[in-house]
């Protein structure tokens, strides 16, 4: 007789959503579907706001994330109102997004996706987190937990705010950085640093590569990918640049964000409240995994793939090993760990410089006078989670007329429920299945960190 | 060990980041704490962990601790079978304990927020609205709510998020069996910045009131004590009808740290206050007029959206 599994809540993610599987006659996998089960439609009630205030409220979006919602928005707003954030504002703001990626990597590698690595896919699902991971691992879980603790606190001691920040203004950042500010950031983001490199040996020598192997038959399609470049040499960018669209065969174009329109389309499904973006060029989207059709995919395993390099050293190296083993681009969808784990080395180097930059310390942080104006604009970052794109219209007065935002989860959508319906397929046959292997399916879409 | 069981609703996930930010303290906690069910970290299912059951299940525990508010139809049996299975109930967090900034949705209603996210919007190809009378997903109900519009809280810690030293104060209280000792009062009572008066002749006082277009003015190197108050400075700061807290046990307030204005994320001073009104009285007290303020509802309800006092816009 057909049914459905239901995987509710699908768990160790950041967000909320459920997984339905569904079973044909013979008990194999017919379907299976995400569903995110609500909507809280921001766009909506930024409407009326006064544009300077859509930063301080979108943060909400969410609360492992925000310091990307603060700025992406505060991009757009600058946008509206023709002004731009002073150099050494810009530098403070990279130095947070950065700052705040750091605790973001760990939490989500050691805290959310470890215990299946470390305990085991198939693992007692009473111990199969965190507190499992303390007990199986205590010294390492001690060190992420506190490494992760130190930098979010490290941020909050600068930016007043670590959760929900309210330091990114139009214009620029409310407060300058002190040089005694500036050394205590600097040896917590070197023992950073430390502890990144150390993450990343540890997942590609010891972690990931018995997994890898058994991943690869659960989850690996080709698809296209979105992430952010340098203009200029088409290097990783997290913070400012252009947008590249890499085919499934690594050709490539490059777009601004604010030209977002006319390559990214969005669907809407009845059975989920999350809309599904594709390559509008592509005229449709079709989810089969052998030649799926206006599929692209975001988020770390996209920037690795669509980025040329990465302008500092280690990460580069790490880009380098990870390129010999994977090819470019690689597909396999459990290399976003591995990824993730890339740009957190990243993340480290690049507050580094910024804070060995003598011009960080600069005491013009913000581009005034600002006068309310009738305009449009679109901001952008890359998330965590995936590009993050936000469009504001307003009025002559700088109140909010019109407000779209694309998600980095959002973009990953059509994607994860891809990697779902592959991996369900994959691991239950003949209406045979456990918690184990139900839960592989779920490490499917926990790579995805949604 | 005492058993935990957290849910999330409407919500962002940063209280429970907050949470995690309770750092050595909550390694400390931890070998008396026993988590049965907490999503973001734990593999718990509402439905057995091979989906065998029909019913949506969370275990018993001694303490439920919920963050979030409620918007739709699932959020609702969640909220009611934790209520059901726990002894004590911790609204987490503000949209758990007033609607949070999700709740700013109320001023208008839910089917023009669907008008807009499925229909509206310059990328989206136009679509019905998700089927939840075909499909599994649960119905959107017509406003997003405050936890204790539903369910008996025992005990509410504000804000968004909550400081780690009133989580922590939380459990350890009823670890010990007594009553917790909550901030009360304003986020003015403990902020360290200078009133001087609204007639002190200094710049801004008396003046009009400014957006964040514009730049406070206080000295960098200098401590919040030397920087003048900045509703007095005549930014639109929320502090005077905002719960206090947000510094936790020894800090300043969290955004006046950052130099920039209280936007009210604790909520209300007290449950029953109604900022709208009392923020005239706070205006007028630093010489300001609240005539002049721009988008009132957005400033003033912005984080208690589900106790507003005043009807929704038609659309």
């Amino acid at each position: 007789m057909p049914r459905t599994i239901r995987i509710a809540p699908l768990t160790r993610i950041e967000g909320h959503a459920a997984l339905d599987i569904h079973l044909d006659e013979a008990g194999d996998v017919a379907d299976a579907r995400m569903t995110v089960m609500s909507l809280r439609g921001f766009e909506k009630f930024l409407m009326g706001r006064p544009v300077e205030e859509v930063p301080r409220i979108v943060t909400r979006i969410c609360g492992i994330c925000p310091w990307q919602h603060h700025i992406a928005s505060t991009k757009a707003a600058e946008a509206c109102l023709g002004v731009a954030p002073t150099p050494t504002a810009a530098q403070l703001r990279e130095l947070c997004q950065m700052l705040a990626s750091i605790p973001d990597k760990i939490l989500h590698f050691y805290f959310l996706a470890a215990p299946d690595f470390v305990l085991g896919p198939g693992a007692d699902p009473a111990l199969r987190n965190v507190a499992g991971l303390v007990g199986a691992a205590p010294e390492l879980a001690r060190k992420a937990a506190l490494m992760r603790y130190r930098t979010q606190m490290g941020l909050e001691k600068f930016a007043g705010k670590v959760i929900h920040p309210v330091a990114v203004l139009v214009g620029g950042f409310s407060k300058p950085l002190l040089e005694h500010e500036r050394a205590e950031l600097l040896a917590l983001t070197r023992d950073a640093l430390d502890f990144s490199l150390e993450s990343v040996r540890l997942a590609r020598e010891t972690l990931l590569p018995p997994l890898v192997k058994r991943f690869r038959e659960l989850g690996e399609y080709p698809s296209a990918y979105l992430g952010m470049v340098d203009p200029n040499d088409g290097s990783l960018a997290l913070h400012d640049g252009v947008l590249r669209l890499m085919d499934q065969d690594g050709s490539h174009e490059e777009f601004h964000p604010s030209d977002y329109t006319s390559h990214l389309a969005e669907k809407v499904e009845p059975w989920t409240y999350l809309k599904f973006p594709y390559m509008r060029r592509a005229g449709r989207l079709v989810l089969d995994e052998r030649e799926p059709v206006g599929l692209y995919r975001t988020n770390c395993l996209a920037r690795v793939n669509v980025c040329e390099g990465i302008s500092t050293p280690l990460a580069h190296s790490e880009l380098e090993i990870f390129r010999r083993e994977f090819g470019r681009p690689a597909h396999q969808t459990f290399l976003y760990h591995w990824a993730r784990l890339i740009e957190l080395v990243y993340c480290c180097e690049r507050a580094i410089e910024l804070l060995e930059d003598p011009a960080i310390l600069g005491r013009d942080i913000r581009t005034l006078p600002i006068a309310p104006r009738a305009g449009e604009g679109v901001g952008c970052v890359e998330a965590p989670r995936g590009t993050l794109i936000y469009h504001l219209k307003c009025d002559h007065e700088g109140m909010v007329t019109h407000a779209n935002l694309l998600a980095g989860t959002t973009h990953n959508n059509a994607g994860m429920n891809l990697s779902a319906r592959q991996a369900a397929r994959s691991a239950i046959k003949g209406g045979v299945y456990d918690q184990g292997l139900l839960n592989t399916v779920e490490m499917s879409l926990r790579a995805y960190d949604p | 060990m005492v058993k935990i069981a957290g849910e999330w609703l409407n919500s962002c996930s940063g209280c429970e980041i907050a949470i995690l930010n309770l750092g050595e303290t909550l390694l400390t906690l931890l070998p008396e704490l026993e988590f049965v069910h907490l999503p973001v970290l734990t593999d718990n299912k509402y439905f057995g962990q091979t989906g065998e059951r029909d019913a949506l299940t969370i275990p018993r525990a001694v303490v439920g601790i919920v963050s979030g508010g409620v918007r739709n139809e699932e959020h609702l049996e969640v909220l009611r079978e934790l209520r059901a299975k726990t002894d004590v109930l911790v609204a987490l967090g503000t949209c758990a304990t007033a609607g949070g900034i999700p709740a700013l949705a109320n001023q208008t209603s839910a089917a023009s927020m669907r008008e807009l996210v499925y229909r509206g919007q310059p990328s989206t190809v136009p679509g019905p609205d998700p089927d939840p009378s075909r499909h599994h997903i649960p119905a959107m109900l017509e406003t997003c709510d405050a936890v204790s519009q539903h369910v008996k809280v025992d005990l509410s810690v504000p804000g968004c998020p909550p400081h780690p030293d009133w989580i922590a104060e939380a459990i350890v209280s009823l670890l010990e069996g007594r009553a917790p000792a909550m901030p009360e009062r304003s986020v003015c009572d403990g902020c360290p910045t200078r009133r001087l008066g609204p007639d002190s002749g200094c710049a801004g006082a008396g003046g009009t009131l400014h957006r964040l277009l514009e730049q406070p003015a206080f000295d960098p190197d200098k401590g919040l004590e030397e920087m003048r108050c900045l509703l007095e400075q005549g930014f639109m700061c929320m502090g005077p009808v905002t719960r206090r807290g947000c510094g936790g046990r020894e800090g300043a307030p969290r955004c006046i740290a950052a130099r920039v204005p209280c936007r009210g994320c604790y909520g209300p001073v007290n449950a029953h206050s109604l900022p709208f009104v009392d923020y005239v009285g706070a205006l007028t007290a630093v010489g300001q007029s609240y005539a002049d303020m721009p988008d009132k509802p957005g400033y003033l309800s912005r984080f208690n959206g589900s106790h507003t006092i005043i009807r929704k816009l038609e659309d």
